[in-house]
């Protein structure tokens, strides 16, 4: 399927669609605790790998689907995912020079805001968290952020999305 | 703008319950990650149902024989009793209780947000699921459809910490409402007076009130009464008698008359 100089968008929506089955995945009730969030941290690369293609509204669009799965208030995630592909826009250039560790630490500031949105929007129906667990997904999902990099880009270059 | 797009589904979601419909359609497109993300249970299961020794079979035959004519012998009882009951309904002017028609489910998804208590099932209103329509497994009452897609469900768990229904204690008919707390082992009686007659191991069954769910299906059991002077009302806990967290085959209830 690689042909050269295809851009093979199809490959985008791959990703998100592996990234939705991970995010729906049972686990047991200890580990679904430090989900990561796949979905925010798939749409992060392909915001940051390529601005042009992926940008607010993709997010917002990516965020309803979720909100569905999730069977979570419509337009929770698209909220939150909005947001986090605006700071992603505004600082893709600097993210792309960081190395890993700077890398993983302003994604672990886009997740954590990503969960904090998510969390106000759960206590209009009050059944949002009351301890500081709910940015666990953050954490791990920063911790994963090198290995989702990696994999991704490989992906990309394999492909030749552009 | 797509921040105000959303804040203005997050409103008309959540503030005015405008969506029902549109997540219904929606549902539709996540019905297929579901189905997949159930596919390796689904095979596991299979296999499990293929791969199985002959004396195996023959010995679950076997047993299942045995326990059939167990149950038969008990219906034959049951029929006389529900003449009987019947009739005693006729002397007391009281509309007849039907028997509710059921649909047997499968559950396909958990949501993955462990705040959330609720399920995803393979049934939707293709097959008559309609929002509203009480969830049942083999113990107990389980939910409630909240939303059905075309080929699919979502229901919410009593345990929900937004869910609360009517029941009343089987044993001499108080009236209570039990509320999910968000935990998957617990239901909460709420404005309990601490006079109650109400003690540990009562059966709470729904009583009908609500008009949702049909009357006498178990819920749960009481398992902690504390009865503290200083407060208004006892606090009263109670495991729900359905397997919440295991049941795989589920059941959907419709009712066929109103029963009062």
């Amino acid at each position: 399927m690689s042909q050269p100089g295809a851009n093979a968008v199809w490959v985008i929506g791959v990703t998100f669609g592996v990234a939705f089955l991970l995010a729906i995945f049972p686990l047991p009730q200890w580990l679904a605790v430090a989900r990561p969030d796949w979905v925010a941290l798939v749409l992060i690369y392909w915001v940051v790998a390529l601005p042009q293609r992926v940008g607010i509204f993709i997010a917002f669009l990516v965020g309803i689907l979720l909100d569905v799965l999730e069977g979570a208030a419509l337009g929770q995630n698209a909220l939150a995912f909005a947001l986090v592909a605006f700071l992603a826009l505004i600082l893709y250039q600097r993210l792309r020079v960081f190395n890993l560790g700077q890398q993983a630490a302003v994604v672990l500031m886009l997740l954590s805001l990503n969960q904090l949105l998510g969390q106000w929007v759960q206590n209009l129906t009050s059944s949002g968290a009351d301890t500081l667990l709910f940015l666990m997904p953050a954490l791990v999902g920063a911790l994963l952020w090198p290995l989702v990099l990696v994999l991704l880009r490989s992906v990309r270059r394999h492909y030749r999305v552009s | 703008m797509t921040g105000v797009l959303a804040l203005t589904l997050i409103f008309a979601d959540v503030r005015f319950n405008q969506m029902a419909a549109t997540r219904a359609t929606l549902s539709n497109a996540a019905y297929p990650f579901y189905w997949l993300v159930d596919l390796p249970a689904r095979l596991s299961s299979w296999s499990s149902q293929i791969l199985v020794t002959r004396s195996t079979l023959l010995e679950e035959n076997a047993h299942l024989r045995s326990e059939s004519q167990l149950l038969q012998g008990k219906m034959l009882q049951m029929a006389a009793l529900r003449a009987e009951n019947l009739r005693l309904r006729a002397l007391l002017n009281s509309s007849a209780l039907v028997q509710d028609d059921v649909l047997v489910a499968e559950l396909i998804g958990v949501t993955p947000d462990p705040a959330r208590h609720q399920v995803v099932l393979n049934k939707g209103t293709d097959d008559g699921v309609f929002v509203g329509q009480p969830l049942l497994d083999a113990d107990g009452l389980m939910g409630q459809v909240i939303e059905a897609g075309n080929a699919s469900s979502r229901v919410l768990l009593i345990t929900d910490a937004t869910h609360a229904l009517p029941v009343q204690v089987n044993r001499n008919g108080v009236r209570a409402i039990a509320e999910g707390v968000g935990r998957l082992d617990v239901v909460e009686l709420r404005h309990v007076a601490s006079t109650t007659d109400i003690e540990v191991g009562d059966l709470l069954v729904t009583s009908g009130l609500g008009r949702r769910f049909p009357v006498g299906y178990p819920v749960a059991t009481v398992i902690e009464v504390t009865r503290d002077p200083g407060q208004p009302f006892a606090v009263v806990k109670a495991r729900p008698n359905a397997a919440l967290n295991r049941s795989r085959h589920v059941l959907l209830v419709f009712k066929q008359s109103v029963a009062d």
